[in-house]
């Protein structure tokens, strides 16, 4: 297939992680997808938006968080970016369990489940100038359910 | 989110259906917690609802076991889709938990 693309950007408000998923998941289902390869999709996605608004943003309503999602031949790209306060040690943030807020029982298990989830995962950050988060997952070509 | 709760003796069954992601894991955590006073010793969650989970319901979990434990009380959990075993398990918690 031919390449294609969208952009979206949303208030950072808890409302929007549901948002979110709901249009990456829209967005895949070109690739037709299994239930399994969207659910570790919209897993994923909720994931990085929720770390945008938490962490990226300190749940500030007035900021914006940026979804863009690729779909070329078989795989799909996505980018969750903020332009928040960005993470001081990348390689620590992505440790499990690591989290700056125990105490809103934050478990320090998205960048696991992200990685988990899909094939690949990369963070780019800047300590004041955000973070940008690519997820990548290869859909099969074959459903498994058929 | 929809959250049923059902009291019987010193059992309190909670019956969730829905999304449990970040936005939704405050309001079960107030919504459980509130009925927490030290006399329920089974808590029990039925997931079977779910239909969406994340990292978010860890916390959620956890909490609650821990809240249990320090009042002598028990977790049970039921109903939990294989996603939701997924993302317990990578955190460790479903080993700690009962099951129905």
């Amino acid at each position: 297939m031919t390449k294609n693309s969208m952009e979206l950007s949303f208030d950072s408000i808890s409302q929007n992680e549901s948002l979110a998923r709901s249009v990456a998941a829209a967005f895949s289902a070109q690739l037709n997808p299994t239930i399994g390869e969207l659910t570790d999709i919209r897993t994923a996605i909720s994931e990085a938006v929720t770390n945008a608004i938490i962490h990226g943003y300190g749940n500030d309503p007035a900021k914006k968080v940026y979804m863009r999602c690729t779909a070329e031949d078989r795989l799909l790209t996505f980018e969750i970016e903020d332009k928040g306060k960005g993470i001081e040690n990348v390689a620590l943030a992505m440790q499990p369990f690591y989290t700056t807020e125990p105490n809103l029982e934050r478990s320090g298990m998205g960048f696991s489940v992200m990685e988990a989830f899909m094939d690949d995962v990369r963070v780019e950050s800047e300590l004041g100038n955000g973070t940008r988060v690519t997820m990548k997952k290869s859909i099969s070509a074959v459903r498994e359910d058929e | 989110m929809q959250l049923e709760k059902n009291r019987r003796g010193r059992e309190l069954r909670v019956v969730l259906s829905g999304e449990l992601d970040h936005h939704n894991a405050a309001i079960i955590r107030e919504e459980i917690d509130r009925e927490l006073d030290g006399s329920v010793k089974l808590l029990t969650l039925d997931m079977s609802g779910i239909t969406f989970m994340d990292s978010s319901g860890i916390g959620v979990v956890l909490g609650r076991y821990r809240r249990m434990s320090e009042s002598g009380g028990k977790l049970r959990m039921g109903g939990m889709s294989i996603y939701a075993e997924k993302i317990l398990r990578m955190a460790g918690v479903l080993a700690l938990l009962e099951r129905k």
